[in-house]
């Protein structure tokens, strides 16, 4: 081996690397060539297309792909004779965090606490911040589904919706507050879950998702529609604010109530509302992260475990594999619908647009990046990719785009998440006793 | 009676392609076990190229439909197989033995890889075609006025598909590709003990499997006129249905699969709803899954430790 090893790397053979590089830049040019060389575009003032020319386009891809080739080639030649290890930085970077997991959460909880009252807190920042613990809430909810009971939910976003809709029908029809509602929108979330988990849990793990995606479509062609009771396109409007212990959050209160800034003597100010709202979703974020963490830990928590890792020995060991699995998506989709009736309560409007599959995907893949199963990555994963596109318009547009392309490379290198660490539960010899 | 046949033959139009679209989910279902997401978006491009090629045969001043039609077809087919191959070779081929659900997501990412892609580089605006297969063929006319006609097109298309359907059938049942994917389909690791390459089978098998969408977005480029980068998305899960209704894995089971949910299809928008026709078919999937979950013509699965 060690021979072979040695010829390998001290005879750098440089023919098929280049003949490897020439054969990649020549499907770039084949794959690129009619796609971003020649773009269709509408004729000016007449019916039909015309067709861009960008020869640029397709010399920079094919020269990228050319020179990466070439130098992928090269780094798999001198990494050859040596045995496949994986990446050290990024493993011992994984165990420190999951050392310092605990300090860490609590530094990250208190550090929520207080960024509304930091100096750099304005209203643009807290409301990044809510959206980022919404897809922090609503990770964490998809987390008891895929990374947990390992059941890959690809319509998510259908209980999203069923809460946020629940909260806003009864709002519109019944006078329900948000603090009325929120329980029952959950409810009905759960309650939908266990309609449409009841008949498809039996099947095999991807024909489950499958499914999962036809309903997340499914209720959103519903809603859009069903017009007369949801708005159709046009959705629903005016959807109540939370209000304090009962004390609105307006400049005027109505005849005989107290609002918020007169109860507590303060100057009215539109952000009072936006920091309430945050600190809502935190907690509720919260509530969210300690239950999932204790669930863990019962027996329910470890048999959605076990199934995940196999499903004939829970059989065989007596655990109910369609019970125990849909308790994981009724709860997965209660927390669904807890953050869906947050959601509307927060924009005060919403259409079925909120609610495609894109959102179920940027769901998934905040799950999938934080590595499936970790408390602490989907925080990490809702911020990065939260946060990405507000750095700028290109990173905007491109967002889906890498994305789709974190997703496939995750899975390609680190298929258990970036910065996924794990210690074993138990182990046969004591730590560092070298068996 | 005559809105029936008249139905009948838009959902065995409809019906073709989805059914040449759910071949590359079921021979890849049967080979290596996993859902191609991405495929819905292999076909996209395919509509993609073949409208890019209609317009660059317009600018070459190549004007007679019949080699307009073969040229186009042609370099969709091979631009979109290449297509089919890199992302297996990429995104698929370095899963092999990982977790379950791995090659799922991945593909995921490859399917919304491919239609951000498209919509940076093309645009998001929907592209219409003008009509190239032009006329239709009156059939009969029924006492009450209304005609059933059949357009060129719709003959084109079914002719079309039939021939490939026959060539594609002659591949698997004679040719040694065809032998090495049977015995992939039946034991990926014994087929390697025989000497089959399986990476290269795959490889193939991947495709042709994009070739055969690359047929159906070309298609679905002449018959609807209009595309965008959002197509493969709803296409590739009906596809899918079919390819479970008629047995995951079973080749005659995805076009017989195919031409049902393009007849279901078709009948449900024709006598019920037009918008809820999707739901339709969604629903369809939930119940094959349910009752028949090996599918009309499909062996049933065998799970061992």
């Amino acid at each position: 081996m060690a021979a072979i090893a040695e010829t390998a790397t001290s005879r750098l053979q440089l023919g098929p690397i280049f003949r490897d590089a020439v054969l990649a830049a020549l499907v770039a040019l084949v794959l690129s060539g009619p796609i971003m060389g020649l773009q269709t575009a509408d004729a000016s003032g007449g019916q039909g297309l015309v067709l861009n020319f960008r020869p640029a386009w397709v010399l920079w891809t094919v020269g990228v792909v050319f020179v990466g080739r070439l130098l992928l080639g090269f780094w798999w030649a001198h990494r050859a004779g040596r045995a496949v290890e994986t990446p050290r930085a990024l493993k011992a970077l994984g165990a420190f965090l999951a050392r310092i997991e605990t300090p860490l959460g609590y530094a990250g909880v208190g550090f929520a606490i207080a960024l509304p009252f930091l100096w750099f807190a304005d209203r643009y920042v807290i409301d990044v911040a809510t959206t980022v613990l919404i897809y922090v809430m609503l990770g964490w909810g998809l987390n008891v589904v895929v990374g947990l009971a390992g059941l890959l939910d690809l319509g998510y976003v259908a209980f999203y919706a069923v809460g946020a809709y629940s909260f806003a029908l009864l709002a519109h029809h019944f006078q329900f507050t948000f603090w009325e509602a929120l329980p029952l929108a959950g409810a009905f979330a759960a309650f939908f879950g266990i309609v449409l988990g009841f008949p498809v849990l039996r099947l095999r793990g991807d024909y489950l998702a499958i499914v999962t995606l036809g309903f997340g479509e499914i209720i959103r062609i519903v809603l859009i529609n069903w017009w007369h009771v949801t708005g159709g396109p046009n959705g629903i409007s005016n959807i109540p604010r939370p209000s304090f212990f009962g004390m609105p959050f307006q400049r005027n209160a109505p005849e005989g109530v107290t609002t918020f800034h007169q109860f507590f003597g303060l100057e009215f100010s539109p952000e009072h509302r936006i920091i309430f709202l945050y600190f809502v979703i935190l907690a509720l974020a919260l509530i969210t992260n300690l239950f999932t963490l204790r669930l863990r830990r019962l027996p329910i928590g470890r048999a959605w475990e076990a199934l995940r890792e196999d499903e004939i020995a829970c059989r065989a060991l007596g655990i109910n594999p369609t019970n125990t699995k849909l308790s994981a998506f009724a709860i997965g989709a209660m927390l669904g619908g807890f953050a869906g009736a947050f959601f509307a309560t927060r924009q005060g409007f919403i259409s079925p647009e909120s609610f495609t599959f894109i959102e179920s995907a940027i769901i998934l893949a905040i799950v999938v990046l934080g590595g499936m199963g970790s408390q602490t990555g989907v925080v990490l994963a809702a911020l990065v990719l939260v946060t990405l596109p507000e750095f700028g318009r290109q990173f905007a547009e491109f967002r889906m785009l890498l994305f789709g392309a974190a997703m496939v490379a995750i899975m390609v290198w680190r298929p258990r998440g970036l910065l996924a660490y794990r210690e074993p539960s138990i182990r046969l010899h004591r730590k560092g006793s070298g068996a | 009676m005559e809105y029936f046949v008249q139905q009948l033959i838009n959902g065995l139009t409809l019906g073709a392609i989805y059914g040449l679209i759910a071949i590359g989910y079921t021979m890849v279902y049967g080979i290596i076990g996993m859902i191609n997401f991405a495929h819905g978006e292999i076909y996209m491009i395919g509509a993609f190229v073949s409208i890019i090629g209609f317009l660059v045969m317009g600018l070459a001043g190549i004007t007679w439909v019949p080699l307009a039609l073969l040229i186009v077809l042609v370099c969709t087919m091979v631009v979109t197989a290449l297509y089919g191959w890199t992302v297996e070779r990429l995104a698929y081929r370095p899963l092999r033995g990982s977790f379950r659900l791995a090659p799922l997501i991945s593909a995921i990412g490859m399917s919304i890889f491919l239609q951000n892609y498209v919509q940076l580089t093309q645009g998001a605006r929907v592209k219409p075609l003008q009509p190239i297969v032009t006329g239709v063929l009156p059939l009969f006319t029924s006492p009450g006025g209304f005609t059933v006609q059949i357009s060129y097109l719709q003959i084109f298309i079914i002719l079309l598909t039939v021939v490939l359907m026959a060539v594609f059938t002659y591949m698997i049942a004679a040719t040694p590709l065809g032998r090495s994917q049977r015995a992939c389909q039946q034991d990926l690791g014994m087929a390697a003990l025989v000497g089959v390459d399986v990476d290269r089978t795959i490889s193939l098998t991947f495709v042709t499997g994009a070739a055969l969408a690359a047929v159906a977005g070309f298609m679905v480029t002449l018959y609807y006129g209009v595309i965008d980068f959002y197509i493969g998305f709803l296409a590739g899960i009906k596809a899918f249905t079919a390819a479970v209704l008629g047995g995951i894995g079973s080749l005659p089971g995805a076009m017989l699969g195919g031409l049902l949910i393009g007849l279901i299809e078709a009948f449900f928008s024709g006598y019920f709803s037009v918008e809820y026709k999707d739901v339709a078919v969604f629903i369809m999937l939930v119940l094959v899954l349910i009752f028949l979950p090996t599918g009309l013509l499909g062996r049933p699965e065998v799970e061992k430790v």
